[in-house]
């Protein structure tokens, strides 16, 4: 769950990390009010994706008419599929130099990092790609958090490669402790696996103030911050319910199936356990065809879930045939087979269907699809083959 | 031989009333497991499937000497269950959950790093040493003993490999799923050595998938180790885009980190045969193995 900038930046102000004066606008009007109050502003696009500054979703405006113009303008538009819903009007900031300051799930150390640089601004992927000599990292207690020697080792080694902090390095790196220990508390608090402020203004009179911040929650943590959910839900959906998301995927979501849209495909693709179904698309793909869609039916396979998600796949009129991969473990292939066959008739599916199953009961559950017209097979390679032939051809 | 888990582990079921805890529990016990206790606070004195049940993981190794834990409790209370088990001193932990907030892992992998449990999983199918026992979900009908090692992330992938590996004839030492979670108790690193101190496993069976760097790591160590048994490798999530969550929390390609290729080619160039489908893993293991 990745929040808008705003409430990223609501939840800094909360803990007591500084945060321009901004406001929050759904309508030009809202914009003008904010310009009318802050003076010279920023009208900055809320939307949950990066690139929208590029995408011409910022403008920096000087009077409450060239607010409302611009916020028209960008309320109007759609980054990257993602319809802008409301602008955040944020005071301008004098700023002296932009620091890097985030913290972020390090799989492989098993711990979160904290990480800080003196090259702000910048996405920190690039700095890490182009000199990541200019990043410094520490991978804090997960149950002490950062200790403030620690974090005064990270700013004066990030510090160092800048000379133009050298003399304010001593203030700095006083400062950088209670925020990095504050950012730390928050992530921890709000099960982040992303917090980042970037950039962190150093402005011209010392202040250290969050000129930007994304914030993403562990979607497994969510029902820990339904709250949370609940508002970003009602920010990214306007009155038309759009959200910006797939609306296939979205579809899905509603089912409760874990799904993943491959648009343009025309192969539906059905496994059971993540990577037998990762590695169906792959099969197809091998074989020339072109999967339309990842989806983990997940242990069971029972004949409710068989139809919800064929149905779900068959949404997309691009599909022309549904490839299903099945590894009967503990659930008998006899079970599944009947289950396919049912969700096939009700849904009343013409479309070709080849079943590749193995596993416990297979012969009696090849023999039961076979019987019912849906191409059973045993090689998972052949089966693949199999479909891309039926649905004519790999584009 | 094998490792983790043989005929003498006894396990104590985290979570063994729960509907999936207690089918689970039965299905180990007609696989030959000795499952000596259950835990579910509350309802010690009780007994269950045959077993005793206890309050707590410390009274329940004190009373039966359980040394290894099967944990399957809802994914709210389970990094709190992997860490009482590790307090208790249980040699190893295998937890099954799905959907464990990622921080509650990283407090109790930490945790359990500074204790003598290893731990496995969670998100895991478990662990099976053919014809001595198994912790998990993997079907009692799949493993046959045998020569093979199997290391995996993904679960049904797993079963596959397993049966795939049984029907030929070639059958395994252990096969261990480690989890399809980003933060888990063992990655391939921690298990790779032990398949090299095992002498019956002749040859390693690798089941990758994207997201992360674990799949690096282990080519790093197959080649600064000098591991000396074949390794058959095998990637899921070929054609996964970026960005998106391949149904497991951890398979999601972030940036440039993740991609299948460049696990398949970091394990091709440590010397690993990497395999294109399950088929051309055992195909690729029978070549390897010696007659």
């Amino acid at each position: 769950m990745k929040l808008l900038e705003y409430q990223a930046k609501r939840q800094f102000a909360r803990v007591g990390i500084e945060v321009p004066a901004g406001r929050l606008a759904r309508t030009p009007d809202e914009a003008a009010a904010a310009a009318r109050e802050l003076g010279r502003v920023a009208v900055k696009a809320q939307v949950p994706i990066g690139g929208r500054g590029k995408a011409g979703g910022i403008a920096v405006v000087s009077s409450p008419e060239e607010a409302h113009r611009e916020a028209a303008r960008i309320l109007a538009m759609e980054i990257r599929g993602y319809p802008v819903r409301s602008v955040w009007c944020e005071a301008g900031l004098e700023i002296a130099h932009e620091l890097y300051l985030g913290i972020t799930l390090d799989r492989d150390r098993r711990r979160l990092a904290l990480i800080l640089s003196a090259a702000g601004g910048m996405e920190i992927e690039e700095v890490a790609a182009t000199s990541p000599e200019r990043i410094a990292k520490l991978w804090p207690d997960p149950f002490a958090g950062p200790r403030p020697f620690e974090v005064r080792e990270l700013a004066f080694s990030a510090l160092a490669l800048a000379p133009a902090l050298t003399e304010a390095r001593g203030r700095l790196a006083s400062a950088l402790v209670p925020l990095a220990q504050t950012l730390y508390r928050l992530a921890v608090d709000l099960d982040a696996v992303t917090c980042e402020i970037n950039p962190l203004a150093l402005t011209a009179d010392g202040r250290l103030i969050a000129a930007d911040g994304k914030l993403e929650v562990d979607e497994n943590a969510e029902y820990r911050h339904r709250e949370l959910a609940a508002e970003l839900a009602l920010d990214l959906e306007g009155e038309d319910g759009r959200t910006g998301e797939d609306p296939y995927e979205a579809e899905a979501k509603r089912r409760g199936l874990t799904y993943v849209h491959l648009p343009g495909g025309s192969i539906g693709c059905i496994g059971n356990g993540a990577g037998l179904a990762m590695n169906t698309l792959d099969l197809v793909q091998q074989v020339g065809g072109r999967p339309n869609n990842f989806l983990d039916i997940g242990g069971g396979a029972n004949a409710e879930k068989v139809r919800s998600s064929l149905a779900m796949i068959l949404s997309d009129p691009d599909v022309r045939g549904v490839f299903i991969n099945i590894f009967g473990g503990i659930t008998r292939g006899d079970e599944v087979a009947r289950g396919i066959v049912q969700a096939r008739d009700e849904l009343g599916i013409t479309l070709p269907l080849v079943v590749r199953m193995t596993g416990t009961n297979e012969e009696e559950g090849r023999r039961i699809l076979a019987e019912a017209g849906i191409v059973p097979g045993t090689s998972a390679p052949e089966a693949a083959r199999k479909i891309v032939e039926l649905v004519g051809g790999a584009r | 031989m094998a490792i983790l888990v043989d005929a003498s582990t006894r396990v104590l079921v985290q979570g063994i009333t729960g509907r999936e805890g207690s089918f689970h529990t039965q299905q180990m016990q007609a696989y030959g497991t000795q499952v000596v206790a259950g835990v579910v606070p509350g309802r010690g004195g009780g007994e269950t499937l045959g077993v005793p049940i206890f309050d707590t993981v410390a009274e329940a190794v004190a009373r039966t000497g359980a040394d290894t834990a099967f944990t399957i409790v809802p994914p709210a209370f389970a990094a709190d269950a992997v860490m009482e088990a590790a307090a208790a001193g249980l040699r190893l932990g295998i937890c099954v959950t799905e959907g464990i907030p990622v921080l509650d892992m990283v407090r109790a992998t930490a945790f359990v790093a500074g204790s003598p449990m290893r731990l496995i999983g969670p998100n895991c199918p478990g662990v099976m040493t053919p014809g001595q026992a198994k912790i998990g979900f993997i079907p009692n009908h799949v493993g046959r003993p045998g020569r093979v090692g199997v290391v995996a992330r993904s679960g049904t992938l797993t079963y596959e490999v397993i049966q795939g590996l049984s029907e030929s004839g070639y059958g395994e030492t252990t096969a261990v799923g480690i989890g399809g979670d980003p933060v888990l108790g063992s990655t391939f690193v921690d298990i790779l050595p032990l398949f090299a101190g095992d002498p019956a496993t002749e040859a390693v069976v690798l089941v990758g998938e994207i997201g992360g760097s674990d799949e690096e790591r282990a080519a790093e160590w197959i080649r600064s180790s000098g591991f000396d048994r074949p390794v058959i490798a095998f990637i899921s999530g070929r054609t996964a885009p970026p960005g998106k969550r391949m149904g497991h929390a951890g398979a999601i390609i972030s940036g440039t980190t993740g991609s299948a290729q460049g696990k398949i080619d970091a394990l091709s160039a440590a010397g690993a045969a990497v395999a294109d489908t399950i088929e051309d893993v055992v195909r690729l293991v029978g070549e390897r193995l010696t007659p």
